[in-house]
């Protein structure tokens, strides 16, 4: 709108302070730089790389052939048997019921909405031993669901079903959390842009917001995987680390190193590492060969 | 097809967006939805478009009522501000959607897209993706996707406030031409009075969810019916005013306007190239600044008993002859035009 400015506003004079000149050294950015970069890089050597390379020093001096073959024995394999078929079960499960929490959480409003969400990041505010506590008062011998559970002949506690309820509890958040932000940041713009084109609302899920939230669900299916390899605390709680049956990969290690079953612990060790880093870097592949595909379209 | 919209009203919590906008749209025009940020165009486009539901009133496309058609089954095309394009998808895939969700032959949606990136000026970018294009280009693809699947309305919101100045006026100049060409009935939604005025057949002035007028650029421009449309469409002066004997006068100015305006307070609106300047002592106005705008130039001065008042003349003007800072003027309105003196006018 053009409107008739004030008489004399824009000529008034504008005062200024000078400022004191700003003293400017590259010597001295630069040290600060150095120190910078020197202090996060010895940060990252005494928390990540130290305790990395000691497991595998101590693994070579115990001598890397029996630690594999410790575990590779019956149990170690079980062990991690368990760990894999939790990793698919909460893949299977976040990958859907995260897209569809974020997807309620953002783009519908519904009484509770922000209750919903809050829930959402309570596993990652609340301590994994006390949920399984929690859920052994819930569906334990004396708990409230027990009766029920009966009637129907499941056991949860210290048993496959518990591992899986521990699991599914602990890795909750991810995917909500990596597929709403994104949703957020997108915006509506291109779900209405499908919808005025005649699309129905799968094809806009399926060709639009599925497309857009791809890799931030890769994303927290990833860290689900992690978190799922390297929960402790709720899976011992519920399921009672019973070698064959209960026991994962974590459980596993903790209890060989009880047993002083040092070839087996640093084993497992290396094996759950190892998973690690080819995880993330299969990420990292796939992301540099989205980016590829797309130029510089960014995720 | 005439489109028909009755009443619209829509309240987000307290704040009327819309309030009981009406207005009808002639098969095959060209028409501007101007006002101010804020000022409930984007609001009455969506609920064209049914991405915003109206709280009452009624939407009709010809014949038929659309108010509760769902927006797929609507036959529209609607273009985003900041173009809103697919950006997995390639140029051409992007243009071929509206086809492809409609299962059309993944051939014969491939050509049709084509045909349409020809006629957006776009032949040679099918596979690029979005991230690609300029602003410019995306808007044109924006445009193609809407058109590919020949909607009965195109609706555009804000068509070119994402790109810069210089491609906004070729694109404005452009769109004419398509539209010109496709002949689709088009409403866009724009902030721009000069966007709105040049390329479209109607332009309706909307302020604070109401429509304010509704008329072809010439009417809006001569004849603003009210002091906001005045106030919106042109540089003006606005001075409370007592009117008696056929003119209205505030402090050292006087507007001749006719006998038959009745006596009494009224807003005076006095655009500033409606208006003389000559040296003259005593005056009823003094000159504060004069300053130059290219081919144009702008004369602030300040009227006795009125208060500021700017005019403007061609450069070369012969009005412009001994007028400098401080001197004393006397003022002429040759054309002026009151409102009556509303408290709530802006």
């Amino acid at each position: 709108m053009q409107r008739v400015e004030p008489l004399g506003l824009s000529s008034l004079p504008t005062e200024t302070t000078p400022l004191p000149p700003v003293s400017h050294s590259h010597t001295w950015a630069s040290v600060g730089r150095a120190a910078l970069i020197g202090a996060v890089l010895l940060y990252l050597a005494a928390v990540l790389v130290g305790p990395m390379a000691a497991l595998l020093l101590e693994t070579r001096s115990l001598g890397f052939g029996q630690a594999l073959a410790a575990a590779t024995s019956p149990a170690a394999l079980g062990a991690l048997w368990t760990s894999l078929l939790l990793v698919a079960i909460a893949v299977a499960a976040n990958a859907v019921v995260g897209t569809c929490a974020a997807i309620a959480i953002v783009r519908h409003r519904f009484v509770g909405r922000g209750l919903v969400s809050a829930l959402c990041d309570l596993p990652l505010a609340v301590s994994p031993v006390m949920i399984g506590l929690a859920f052994l008062l819930l569906v334990g011998e004396a708990g409230a669901l027990a009766p029920i559970l009966a009637a129907a002949g499941v056991k949860v506690v210290f048993s496959f079903p518990g591992l899986v309820i521990a699991t599914l509890f602990v890795t909750l958040p991810y995917t909500v959390r990596e597929v709403a932000y994104v949703l957020e940041e997108i915006g509506t713009s291109e779900e209405e842009a499908a919808t005025t084109l005649g699309a129905s609302p799968l094809q806009t899920f399926w060709r639009v917001t599925l497309p857009n939230i791809r890799v931030a669900l890769g994303y927290g299916l990833l860290m689900t995987i992690a978190r799922t390899l390297g929960e402790f605390g709720a899976v011992l709680v519920l399921g009672g680390s019973i070698s064959g049956q209960t026991q994962t990969a974590t459980t596993f290690i903790h209890d060989a190193i009880e047993e002083r079953q040092l070839e087996g612990a640093y084993g497992m060790a290396l094996v759950l590492a190892a998973t690690s880093v080819a995880l993330l870097l299969g990420l990292e592949w796939a992301k540099a060969r989205r980016q590829a595909a797309h130029g510089k379209a960014t995720a | 097809m005439n489109l028909r919209a009755e009443h619209l009203s829509k309240r987000f919590g307290a704040f009327a967006a819309v309030d009981d906008v009406s207005f009808e749209i002639e098969s095959g025009s060209l028409v501007a939805l101007l006002g101010p940020s804020g000022s409930g165009k984007s609001t009455i486009l969506r609920m064209l478009a049914g991405l915003e539901a109206p709280d009452s009133g009624s939407v009709w496309f010809g014949a038929e009522e659309a108010t509760h058609l769902h927006p797929r089954a609507r036959a529209i095309g609607f273009v985003f501000q900041h173009y809103a394009l697919f950006r997995h998808l390639t140029v051409e895939q992007n243009v071929a959607f509206g086809l492809d969700v409609r299962r059309v032959p993944k051939a014969t949606a491939a050509r049709r897209a084509r045909e349409l990136l020809r006629l957006v000026g776009l032949s040679g970018l099918e596979g690029r993706y979005p991230a690609q294009l300029s602003g410019g280009e995306r808007q044109r693809v924006a445009l193609a996707r809407a058109l590919a699947p020949e909607p009965r309305l195109l609706l555009l919101d804000e068509p070119f406030a994402a790109v810069d100045a210089k491609v906004r006026e070729e694109l404005r100049q452009w769109l004419r031409r398509l539209h010109d060409e496709v002949g689709v009935t088009s409403i866009f939604v724009t902030h721009d009075q000069d966007e709105a005025f040049s390329i479209s057949d109607r332009v309706l002035v909307v302020h604070r969810g109401r429509l304010e007028q509704c008329g072809t650029p010439a009417e809006i421009l001569d004849e603003p019916a009210t002091e906001f449309v005045a106030r919106f469409v042109g540089e003006v002066n606005v001075f409370p005013s007592v009117v008696q004997g056929g003119a209205a006068v505030s402090g050292g100015l006087r507007a001749q306007l006719g006998p038959e305006h009745p006596p009494g307070p009224a807003r005076l609106v006095v655009r500033s190239y409606d208006l003389k300047f000559w040296r003259e002592e005593p005056g009823v106005a003094t000159v504060e600044r004069v300053v130059p705008l290219g081919d144009r130039v702008r004369v602030h001065a300040v009227v006795d008993g009125a208060g500021p008042i700017v005019a403007q003349f061609p450069r070369r003007s012969s009005l412009l002859r001994g007028i400098e800072r401080g001197c004393r003027i006397q003022v002429e309105v040759t054309t002026a035009r009151t409102y009556p003196p509303e408290a709530d006018n802006p």
